[in-house]
């Protein structure tokens, strides 16, 4: 299938490409592995595309004082490699290696994937997990940020307004290197999760965070479950993480909970295994 | 050094394929080539109440009102209950699934193709839709074919006594299977281009397909011109599976487009069109009981076959073939002394039936070798010692089965013994208990068959197709430099052909292989073959070549005596020469005579020269048996659903191999193929007959990392029917996986009593079963 014609523009600042964002019916196109399938399938029909790929900065990775800032068109397969200046999170690289395949991994990008906000895909639980903090420019150069928790509204939903686009991501330095879990479960390697546990605990800032993706909307943050375990060191009671799971998602049918349920325990025996 | 029969010669295809120099349709160039874009139907079905051509584009865009030359593809049979469908190359008063092609729109480029055919307008008036075999069989029903009355294209039923087998049966297995619906996804899709050439006044089709000789035929026939005014041409083929033995509606748009505006046209089918409008194969459900003794001696089964057909017969193979070979091929490599069974070929509005490989067999293969399992635990026996009481032994060989099939030669249980052995079938159970104690499901499951190869004339004829395949033919020829030609009417999309046809010319004439060119698929340059289809190719293409060749060597022997001076019976054939004694004479020095310089011959030379063509075709008309049997080992998480197969061996024996790496290869793909049958690949519908499955992302295929490294073992048990005792194999690894896959899941949950009956075995599937076990065993436990 073919594209439906649009025009092709590589504007040089974040503002510039939000700044484009004024005309009607166009769209940002960073690493183009969501949007390319939905331009084909006549699914997106933009008359033009903002191409942030060749914003330099958009590109960066380094850390300001005690943040690690990630540019939004930093693709996975950098994560991944650890192509980076800076040392990136053990959690972020393992992540990375494990989402679509390598051929994805190179052109996908952190922000496009983050900006998609598709349920099942890995940055958004894991960004949310560790605590990320987004930047976002508009079309008159103001910044704002925001925290990834608040971020993702629902299924390709965000809060993101019209005329702006991610500059990048922030990670506090040192966390998701240690104590961290995270367990995937799809159909066949490199596939979208079918359920997805995250757990990142980090304890010199008192920080323990337990995130439930891949629900069908966005992820879900077990802040009880997080203390109850960040306190006792030991894995929930059995039928516990599916007692708070019935409850937050009651639509849920048994094989998805029982799922996210499993994720959630083995994301939870790796991060007290550690 | 030569070639021959049983080496393992590098493929001659391969460096074409590996530098990415080979010519697929979507790699010809032709001046002027406009591009075709099909409007397709978005409903399953519906009344057509009008098609609006966009302003301005009426000249791009073709209906079938535009078409009135065009006949329907129109696949007969003379099997009494059969209802004929016409099968139209544009839908003209109702749409039958979604997918179906309505108008064709062509412009320079695909995009504004596409283009165009957005913005046809078609009104459709929504009729209610059959989506599932049960919705066709309910009462007054809607009807895909108003006229038939019902929705069957065809019931059959074969009959024996059952009394004895019900009488006598200490066990009886009473279980439903279904299996999904899939696509056959060839790397490359359906592809045509076609021109007209005014030269030889003649239509020229270049299309992916198995079968150019047929399709030659379907289109003459369909299109109404004589076959001397088309040619077909399959150039190189990116995979067929059966997906491409059939005549296509989109070829017969295309081949007319390009009449009509006297303009090169060429369409090529994206994935989201094959995962939808292609979606056309495997869907079966039986209902089985199969009657056993104490031991486990099978007496006999009784069965119900229902086939989701779709909604059209494709021509040539029609809807019965499938339901057919079901029916026929249920008792397997097994002696059964009684067997009743009924089958339906039922009318949905799905995509039109067409083979897959293994043609009926992987979904026999399934429901045969589950049952075989669900005795074995009934009478408390292992599954191996069953398979060796019932499956047919090697003293009764050649041994004729209840259902009249002649299975020619063999050991069966040897081959599942050996399997078993590979597989380490004996120190199994210590290895499930061991991993039981780590709290790790792993199971192991067997799976044996037999596979019917290059059945011929008289099983075709039974089945009163429109087309019956008869003499394969073969042309082998000393070119001018002393090079060997062989042109076969026959084609390679994968299978390698090319380089087994030349080891059996190779065989014959003692030359380097490099030295043979393989010429097929296209209809102005080779002789008449019916294709490649039912594991016919190495047997039918092979034993032509084989004949072909052998009368060249006979007439090179002539030749060369005569340049020799000697007596042609006192010749032999080394390394490209006619030699006597210590005198020899080279090949190119024979054809140099008879091309270049004839003045170096007699008159009294054989004036038929240096080019065979020859037909052929084995002993028998019925069919040599290839047989194997899989051993698989699994391990099942009982928390995530997923299978993991930890082992996989295949034990096989097609007769003599002709080239034993090609044949491993074909056992790679065919299992990565049945693996994808047994636990992956669905397409799923909604009840309004909208395919849930249109990408990749929502179809999935086992990639790499999803498959086993398969081991393999042989036996050759050559057939006394065919030259050179092969027997057909492109098919059979295809068929046993999701027997031997979904026994190993059984066994790994049989501590849960967890049973599957349905494939794919996904996650859900395998959780849905896990839960079901827990409720029963609760509620039993309660009572
Ligand atoms: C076969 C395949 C398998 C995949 N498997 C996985 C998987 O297992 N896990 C997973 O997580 N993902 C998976 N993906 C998705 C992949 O990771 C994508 O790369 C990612 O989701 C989108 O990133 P992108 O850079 O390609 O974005 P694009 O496709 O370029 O853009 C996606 C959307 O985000 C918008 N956008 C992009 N950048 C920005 C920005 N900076 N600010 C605002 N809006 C922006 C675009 O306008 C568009 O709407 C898979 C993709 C494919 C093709």
């Amino acid at each position: 299938m073919k594209p439906v014609g649009f025009t092709h523009s590589f504007p040089d600042t974040g503002t510039d490409a939000a700044a484009a964002l004024k005309a009607a019916d166009t769209k940002i196109i960073s690493g183009g592995q969501s949007l390319g399938p939905m331009l084909n399938l006549r699914l997106a029909r933009p008359a033009s595309l903002v191409d942030i790929g060749a914003i330099a900065a958009f590109k960066d990775i380094r850390i300001e004082k005690d943040t690690l800032i990630i540019g939004a068109a930093v693709t996975h397969a950098r994560i991944e490699d650890g192509d980076s200046p800076v040392p990136l999170p053990a959690m972020m690289r393992s992540v990375a290696h494990n989402i679509a395949y390598r051929a994805v991994r190179n052109r996908g990008t952190i922000g496009g994937s983050l900006a998609h906000a598709d349920p099942a895909a890995d940055w958004v639980t894991t960004m949310t997990a560790i605590g990320a903090e987004l930047t976002l420019v508009n079309a008159a150069g103001e910044r704002r940020q925001m925290a990834m928790g608040s971020f993702m509204h629902g299924a390709y939903r965000t809060a993101l307004n019209a005329d702006e686009i991610i500059e990048s991501v922030s990670v506090p330095v040192g966390r998701g290197d240690a104590h961290w879990g995270y367990y995937k479960v799809c159909r066949k390697v490199g596939e979208f999760a079918d359920a997805i546990g995250a757990a990142v605990f980090d304890p010199t800032r008192r920080y323990a965070r337990i995130v439930v993706g891949a629900t069908g909307g966005a992820p879900l943050i077990l802040d009880e479950l997080a203390v109850e375990t960040a306190r006792s060191a030991m894995l929930p009671k059995d039928g516990r993480i599916e007692e708070i799971l019935a409850r937050e998602l009651p639509d849920a049918d048994r094989v998805k909970r029982h799922l996210l349920a499993t994720a959630t325990r083995r994301a939870l025996e790796k991060v007290l295994a550690k | 050094m030569t070639s021959g029969i049983g080496e393992r010669v590098l493929r001659k295809e391969d460096a074409r394929h590996l530098r990415g120099t080979a010519q697929f349709v979507g790699d010809i160039k032709i001046a002027g080539c406009w591009e075709a874009a099909f409007v397709r139907s978005p409903l399953a079905h519906a009344r057509i109440r009008g098609i609006e051509k966009p302003d301005g584009l009426e000249s791009r865009v073709f209906v079938a009102a535009d078409m009135p030359d065009v006949l329907p593809i129109r696949a007969e049979s003379s099997l009494p209950s059969y209802k004929q469908s016409d099968y139209p190359a544009l839908a003209k008063d109702k749409v039958r699934y979604v997918g179906e092609c309505i108008a064709i729109c062509i412009a320079p480029t695909r995009a504004e193709a596409e283009d165009i055919a957005e913005s046809v307008r078609v009104d459709l008036e929504p009729l209610p839709p059959v989506a599932s075999i049960d919705t066709a069989l309910e009462k007054n029903p809607p009807l895909l074919h108003e006229e038939w009355g019902d929705n069957l294209f065809l019931t059959t039923e074969f009959n024996s006594d059952l009394s004895e087998a019900k009488k006598n049966a200490a066990v009886v297995i009473e279980r439903e299977y279904n299996t999904a619906r899939q696509c056959m996804n060839p790397m490359e899709g359906k592809g045509v281009l076609a021109h007209w050439d005014t030269k030889y006044d003649q239509l020229v089709v270049y299309t992916s397909t198995q079968v150019p000789h047929l399709i030659r035929t379907g289109i003459s026939q369909s299109l109404q011109l004589d076959q001397a005014d088309v040619r077909v041409v399959a150039p190189d083929v990116g995979g067929g599976f059966g997906y491409k033995c059939v005549l296509q509606p989109e070829e017969l748009s295309v081949a007319w487009t390009a009449r009509h505006c006297n303009r090169p046209i060429r369409w090529t089918e994206d994935r989201r069109e094959h995962l939808t409008a292609g979606a056309n194969t495997r869907e079966h459900r039986y209902k089985l009981k199969a009657y056993a003794d104490k031991n486990g001696r099978l007496l006999g089964v009784d069965a119900d076959i229902w086939v989701d057909i779709g909604a059209y017969s494709v021509w040539p193979f029609t809807a019965c073939l499938e339901a057919a070979q079901a029916g026929g091929n249920l008792p397997g490599p097994y002696d059964l002394g009684a067997y009743s069974c009924r089958t339906y070929s039922v009318a949905t509005n799905k995509p039109a039936f067409t083979p897959y490989r293994g043609v009926a067999r992987p979904g026999v293969c399934f429901a045969m070798e589950l049952t075989i399992d669900a005795i074995a635990r009934a009478v408390g026996k292992d599954p191996l010692e069953i398979r060796r009481l019932n499956l047919v032994q090697a003293e009764a060989m050649p041994y004729t089965n209840i259902t009249g099939k002649f299975y020619d030669t063999g050991d069966y249980p040897s081959a599942a013994v050996q399997a078993a052995d590979m597989i380490g079938f004996d120190t199994f159970r210590k290895r499930k208990e061991e991993a039981a104690r780590d709290g790790r499901f792993i199971g192991l499951g067997l799976s044996s068959f037999t596979e019917q190869s290059a059945h011929g004339t008289k099983v075709f004829a039974a089945w009163g197709l429109p087309l019956v395949p008869g003499y394969e033919q073969a042309m082998v020829k000393l070119t001018p430099s002393g090079s060997i030609e062989v042109k076969s009417g026959n084609h390679s999309f994968g299978q390698g052909l090319e380089t087994t046809l030349a080891q059996v010319a190779c065989d014959w004439l003692k030359v380097d292989i490099d030295r043979v060119k393989i010429v097929m698929g296209d209809t102005g340059l080779t002789p008449y073959s019916t294709g490649a289809y039912a594991s016919r190719g190495m047997v039918m293409a092979g034993g032509a070549v084989s004949k072909a060749s052998e009368e060249l060597v006979r007439r090179l022997r002539i030749h060369g005596a005569h340049l020799l001076q000697c007596d042609p019976e006192k010749t032999e054939i080394k390394d490209g020469r006619v030699v006597h004694g210590q005198a020899s004479v080279s090949f190119a020095e024979i054809a140099d005579a008879w091309y270049l310089h004839p003045d170096r011959l007699p008159d009294t030379v054989n004036t038929a020269g240096l080019e065979v063509t020859e037909g052929y075709k084995p002993d028998i008309d019925t069919g040599v048996f290839t047989y194997a049997t899989h051993a698989a080992i699994v391990e099942v998480d009982p928390d995530t659903g997923r299978v993991e197969i930890l082992d996989y061996v295949i034990f096989e024996d097609c007769g003599r191999r002709v080239n034993p790496m090609i044949l491993d290869g074909q056992s790679y793909g065919g299992a990565a193929q049945g693996i994808g049958t047994a636990l992956f690949e669905e397409t799923l519908y909604d009840s309004g007959g909208q395919p849930l499955t249109s990408t990749l992302a929502d179809y999935v295929l086992p990639g790499p990392s999803e498959l086993p490294s398969f081991r393999l073992g042989h036996s050759e048990s050559p057939s006394p029917y065919t030259r050179h005792g092969i027997k057909g194999v492109g098919e059979g690894a295809a068929i046993a996986p999701s027997g031997a896959i979904v026994n190993a899941i059984n066994d790994a949950l049989a501590p849960l009593g967890a049973e599957l009956t349905q494939i794919p075995a996904t996650p859900h599937r395998v959780l849905e079963a896990i839960f079901e076990a827990k409720e029963q065993n609760r509620a039993g436990a309660s009572a």
